[in-house]
């Protein structure tokens, strides 16, 4: 499988990347090497082993129900570029 | 809805959980609260910290699967979902893709027209909410609150199984009755704690395959999802039988001009890239845990009415309404518990105490009568110590103040006549008094009956019991 300029340039949208025009063709030639790589993988038969969703083997320990942080808001938003009435601000966005 | 064209209708519905924390930190979960005021580090998504999922939200996954018969999974895995919007932090939102808590189900629910429907549901994952954004606050700003940010959902996803508006909705009331019911969701639909969105797609009657579907976002009352759908209905076959096709997008149902509008362009098409979160190892419950909560659970909605119905002999459409809800279905039991009729106490709960409450505006947990002085009442009908007119007047009474019926009836000098001696002499008292309608009763004009009996209630003030008082003035008369 490999990648071609125009799917890298959606990738690197979706990942709200600025890629120069010119490093498209180059990068679409570096990915396209690790998924040979991952391709090689596939051809490995692993019928009978269960897919891993996580490398840590260990299992998730739940937490009980209870509130435990209290409002922290001045603390929180002192590294905010910008706040107002207790809101975080942005430049406006509409969908 | 047109003949031609079949409607295909799959719902996602999101219900907010019911727990005092957030799905994976310890910020509260709770509505309405000063912006920012609830949104804590892992809401955030501060460099450095680490979800940590609540038991309780997994806890009420188990309720959702056992109440609709699916499988809930021992083994579950958090994956995210990547997308870029301000109101989303950490750039992605934590759900469940492969692996989700709730495995194939399936409900049957009824219409207003007698119908029912039976729904699959295919499954039903856990995953955190994102924030809001408030556009109109500032002047070229958006305004983020975060409080939402981390609110534990599941979001429950259907069967394409519907085909009309009104199934779709017959179905949603049912999941909603059903959340409340179990206790995992307030269902208030007005502060987004349960919302809809519908997947519509038209075809030929008669075909198997499905047609191009849009999908409908945010329907927030049953009102609006009947009408966005039926809006895309018509909108979609019109599309089609002009020659044209349907674009898979997302709309929105605007309300005021009763439409939907496409949403997102199609070169933002959601491609989430989904991949199991690296900072939550799978969730793996033990027995003991799913075995205590479903132990723990209220006895469902279906089989509590089908119990009202079977075992106390309530009328079908009274066991309905009394099983509308939870604490109507325990205020009338504890009230059977307590002596009362069974029969007699739906009839009164739904009629005289409903209607107390409409007027009042209060609802059953926070008025004074108790299920034991309303039994209590009923008991004094069912054994003739009052007549059910007279009954009304207790009720009033009982209504208004913390005393007992008996205590009311007593003190009020209610008690039924049941003496024939009394009656005899009331009857006699009337016939004496009223000697021309008597006379007329007798030469035929028997409606005159009706008559006479009002005269003797009248006399006793109410309180003769009136079957024996009818028999004996018929007796005496129709000699």
């Amino acid at each position: 499988m490999s990648l071609d300029k125009e799917e890298v340039r959606t990738i690197a949208h979706l990942a709200r990347l600025s890629v120069e025009e010119s490093r498209l063709e180059p990068i679409a030639a570096e990915l396209s090497r690790v998924l040979e790589f991952v391709d090689r993988l596939n051809s490995v038969d692993t019928r009978d082993i269960e897919p891993m969703s996580n490398p840590v083997s260990s299992e998730l320990v739940l937490r009980e129900d209870v509130i435990t942080e209290t409002d922290e808001r001045e603390q929180l938003q002192k590294p905010a570029p910008a706040v107002h009435e207790g809101y975080f601000t942005v430049p406006r966005v509409i969908e | 809805m047109s003949a031609a064209w079949e409607c295909v209708i799959g719902l996602e519905i999101h219900t907010r959980l019911q727990t005092q924390s957030k799905l994976f930190s310890g910020a509260a979960n709770a509505f309405g609260a000063e912006p920012n005021s609830q949104a804590c580090a892992v809401d955030l998504g501060l460099p450095g910290v680490l979800p940590v999922p609540n038991r309780e939200a997994v806890a009420h996954a188990v309720r959702l699967a056992t109440a609709i018969g699916a499988d809930f999974a021992r083994r579950s895995v958090f994956a995210r979902k990547n997308y870029f919007y301000p109101d989303l932090p950490k750039g992605y939102q934590i759900s469940q893709m492969a692996l989700p808590v709730v495995g194939p189900g399936v409900v049957e629910c009824a219409l207003n027209d007698g119908t029912t429907v039976q729904v699959g549901v295919t499954r039903a994952h856990l995953e955190e909410d994102a924030g809001k954004s408030v556009h109109d606050l500032l002047d070229g700003f958006t305004a983020i609150d975060l409080n939402r940010a981390g609110t534990p959902l599941l979001e429950i996803v259907s069967e394409p199984d519907m085909r009309s508006a009104a199934q779709a909705v017959a179905y949603a009331r049912h999941m909603h009755a059903l959340v409340r019911w179990i206790g995992v969701c307030d269902g208030n639909m007005q502060e987004g704690s349960f919302r809809c969105d519908a997947n519509v797609s038209i075809r030929p009657a008669g075909s198997e395959t499905l047609g191009t579907r849009t999908e409908v976002k945010n329907l927030n009352s049953f009102r609006f999802l009947e009408r966005a759908i039926e809006f895309e209905y018509t909108r979609q076959v019109e599309l089609l039988e002009d020659g044209g096709t349907v674009t898979q997008e997302t709309r929105l149902y605007d309300p005021e001009a009763d439409e939907t509008r496409a949403m997102r362009s199609k070169e933002e098409a959601n491609d989430y890239r989904y991949f199991p979160d690296p900072d939550l190892p799978p969730v793996v419950v033990d027995e003991r845990f799913v075995t205590a909560v479903v132990e723990a659970m209220p006895e469902l909605q279906h089989v509590r009415r089908a119990r009202f119905v079977n075992s106390l002999g309530v009328a079908p459409g009274d066991a309905a309404i009394l099983t509308n809800d939870r604490a109507t279905a325990d205020w009338f039991e504890a009230a059977v518990a307590a002596g009362a009729p069974a029969r007699l106490a739906s009839t009164w709960l739904i009629g005289e105490v409903f209607g107390r409450l409409k007027r009042d505006e209060l609802n059953l947990e926070h008025i004074p009568l108790t299920p034991e002085r309303f039994a209590g009442l009923l008991l004094r009908i069912e054994d003739d110590t009052i007549s059910g007119k007279i009954a009304k007047r207790v009720f009033e009474a009982l209504w208004e103040s913390g005393d007992t019926a008996d205590e009311i009836i007593e003190r009020e000098g209610l008690k039924q006549i049941t003496d024939s001696g009394a009656i005899d002499s009331l009857v006699d008292e009337v016939i004496a008094a009223n000697p021309s309608q008597v006379a007329e009763y007798r030469a035929g004009k028997t409606k005159l009956m009706g008559f006479l009996v009002g005269a003797a209630m009248k006399v006793s003030a109410g309180k003769a019991n009136p079957a024996q008082l009818n028999a004996a003035l018929k007796a005496k008369l129709d000699i």
